[in-house]
């Protein structure tokens, strides 16, 4: 339980509230509100539009230098998992709040940065508030078919096409006409191959609270399986200690499922080594719609594995 | 993923190297840093227990996951949560109520079978939770997915240490009889809301949906699927006929597996003594245009 102290703190300066579910505009202005608070910290970054012409924003975290080794986070490729959204906005918010203060994040910050594509899928998100609250695709036309858009995290270039997407466009794990295909996606490709020194990729979703490592196209264990399933223990761990959630660690392909063309599985294959998808809460209960009260606990206990994990990047370069 | 390709790319990756761009010196299968742990030992998973160490599964090299493994199962895979998952419906069907919906908590083991012209047999210990309550329950259960050419829901057979026996008698009488006097027959749609929110009023009324829809959800189970509800569409109470209060139900059912949405429309009738019963159901296209899916595999 959060205490009703904590929810008042965590209204943040200008009452921005963390424990409630936004729509697209709230969050993109509440955007411009946090880089006004932290010019020093933080930019925004339009990373490119996505099929509805909708600008892609990234917040980058960064104290200086030249495309220093960076930590990719994105939230809400698929729409429908809100909590997911709603932890990049309070770990945004965190990420600025704590920095200065916290000792381990500040020499983090200090030769990493960050980068935070908060809403990875702006049209399907606008889509759950305006139509349908379980969509989960892009919301690109697919030619010859009524149905409309394409699984993100089934669209990279990754086992593409294989088992564990569809080549039907109604269906939900569509894996669109070619790797790539939808906008939403290849504005991250160019942005990680462009800059070139990502040494981490950590992609969230919900629900089912699992922490994953590749791959997820085929079962096979990736040659760093020990080392980024001792990390990921470690940091379920660290989750764990907050509230007692429990999260199962393994590789996508034998914890949940075999789905090819998947995000981590493409950032891995490309050379990014620390490379984890999240399942936040929670196991069914409530599934996609998770009460709105349960967005802090989800975003501060999710905090100390994503932190856990970035402190092992920063000190384990490569 | 064919076979030959796969051979071809680890071939031009271990010739190329990562083909990622860096200006830092990246080394391709460099040794896992920090990992100080002799290759052989069993790692620790982070509750201190020992982390299952998989006996007389099947290798996969690659190609598609076609092949179930069998013996021994870790109960983290799937495999054995999905098993489990369709143990929780099972026990809704036969011990839920507006008071008493069953979520899994933990998949404690589990080993699977080839039972020859049966299909597969999985035997599980698990445990269990009352969503409406903070108790767990043991449970030891059977679940047999037929083979493909037999009929197709799973069979399930479970007891329960406690047998989930959290009173709930007092509130079960009290909802009938509430239920039963009501001048105007109830209703509620969106349970829960978008944001997560039901009014503790309709609170039973969505636990009955979920507890009705594990019906559905035990029937149409396979090892290719993972059910849960995901929101109750629309509920609205009818006339009450034989002493059971009837409702028709429009849920949303989520299957993790294919991540699809599927509609259910459900007759449901209820009362203390009798339980939970689905008269009828039927599934609903995905869209106007759409057809109701063929049933996979």
């Amino acid at each position: 339980l959060v205490c009703h102290e904590n929810q008042m703190r965590e209204r943040g300066t200008g009452g921005f509230n963390f424990g409630a579910y936004h729509p697209l505009e709230t969050i993109y202005s509440w955007m411009d509100t946090l880089v006004a608070e932290h010019p020093n910290l933080i930019t925004k970054v339009e990373i490119g539009r996505s099929y509805e012409n909708r600008p892609m924003f990234v917040l980058k975290f960064s104290t200086g230098g030249n495309k220093r080794p960076a930590i990719w986070i994105d939230t809400g490729i698929h729409s429908r998992e809100w909590v997911s959204q709603a932890t990049g906005v309070w770990t945004a918010n965190k990420i600025a709040a704590d920095y200065g203060t916290d000792a381990s994040l500040t020499s983090l910050l200090k030769t990493m940065d960050i980068y935070m594509l908060i809403l990875a899928n702006p049209d399907g998100y606008v889509y759950t508030h305006t139509s349908d609250r379980m969509w989960r695709k892009t919301r690109s036309r697919n030619p010859g078919s009524m149905c409309r858009g394409v699984d993100p995290n089934r669209n990279w270039d990754a086992g593409f096409s294989g088992p564990g997407a569809s080549n039907k466009p109604c269906s939900d794990s569509y894996h669109g006409p070619s790797a790539h295909s939808e906008v939403e996606v290849k504005n991250v490709v160019n942005l990680i191959k462009s800059h070139g020194n990502f040494k981490s990729f950590i992609s969230v979703h919900a629900y089912s609270q699992l922490l994953m490592y590749p791959y997820g196209y085929n079962c096979r264990d990736v040659s760093h399986q020990r080392e980024l399933d001792s990390i990921g223990r470690a940091a379920v761990q660290k989750l764990t200690s907050l509230y007692g959630t429990r999260y199962k660690v393994g590789s996508i392909c034998k914890i949940i499922y075999q789905a090819s063309g998947g995000s981590i599985d493409w950032s891995y294959n490309l050379g990014i080594k620390y490379s984890f998808a999240f399942e936040l809460r929670d196991t069914g209960r409530y599934g996609f719609i998770l009460p709105a009260n349960q967005i802090i606990p989800t975003a501060s206990e999710t905090w100390l594995a994503l932190k856990h994990i970035m402190e092992y990047v920063r000190d384990h370069p490569y | 993923m064919n076979l030959t390709i796969l051979i071809v790319m680890a071939v031009l990756t271990g010739v190329l190297g990562s083909p990622y761009v860096t200006d830092t010196d990246v080394t391709p299968g460099s040794d896992s840093a920090g990992m100080s742990a002799h290759p052989n030992s069993v790692p620790e998973a982070a509750d201190g227990t020992e982390v299952f160490h998989e006996e007389g599964v099947v290798e996969e090299e690659g190609v598609e996951e076609d092949v179930m493994a069998t013996g021994e199962l870790n109960p983290s895979h799937y495999p054995a949560q999905r098993a489990a998952n369709v143990v929780k419906h099972y026990l809704n069907t036969r011990y839920g109520s507006p008071y008493r919906w069953v979520g899994l908590h933990k998949v404690h083991s589990a080993n699977a079978e080839e039972v020859a012209e049966s299909g597969r047999k999985y035997h599980l210990e698990i445990s269990v939770q009352e969503m409406t309550g903070n108790t767990t329950e043991k449970c030891s259960a059977e679940v047999l997915f037929p083979a493909l050419e037999n009929q197709r829901s799973p069979q399930v057979q479970a007891s329960c240490e406690a047998l989930l026996t959290a009173n709930t008698t007092a509130q079960e009488e009290a909802l009938y009889q509430q239920y039963r006097r009501n001048h105007t027959l109830l209703s509620g749609h969106n349970l829960p809301d978008s944001y997560g929110h039901i009014d503790p009023d309709m609170k039973p009324l969505w636990h009955l949906g979920g507890v009705a829809s594990s019906f559905v959800m035990l029937k149409e189970s396979t090892e290719n699927t993972l059910y849960n509800m995901a929101q109750v569409a629309n509920v609205t109470q009818l006339e009450t006929e034989n002493d059971q209060l009837r409702f028709n139900y429009h849920v949303l059912l989520h299957d993790m597996v294919s991540q699809e949405i599927i509609h259910w429309k459900l007759l449901v009738t209820w009362s203390p003594a009798e339980g939970v019963k689905v008269l009828q159901m039927e599934e609903l296209p995905k869209c106007e245009h759409c057809e109701v899916p063929p049933k996979p595999n």
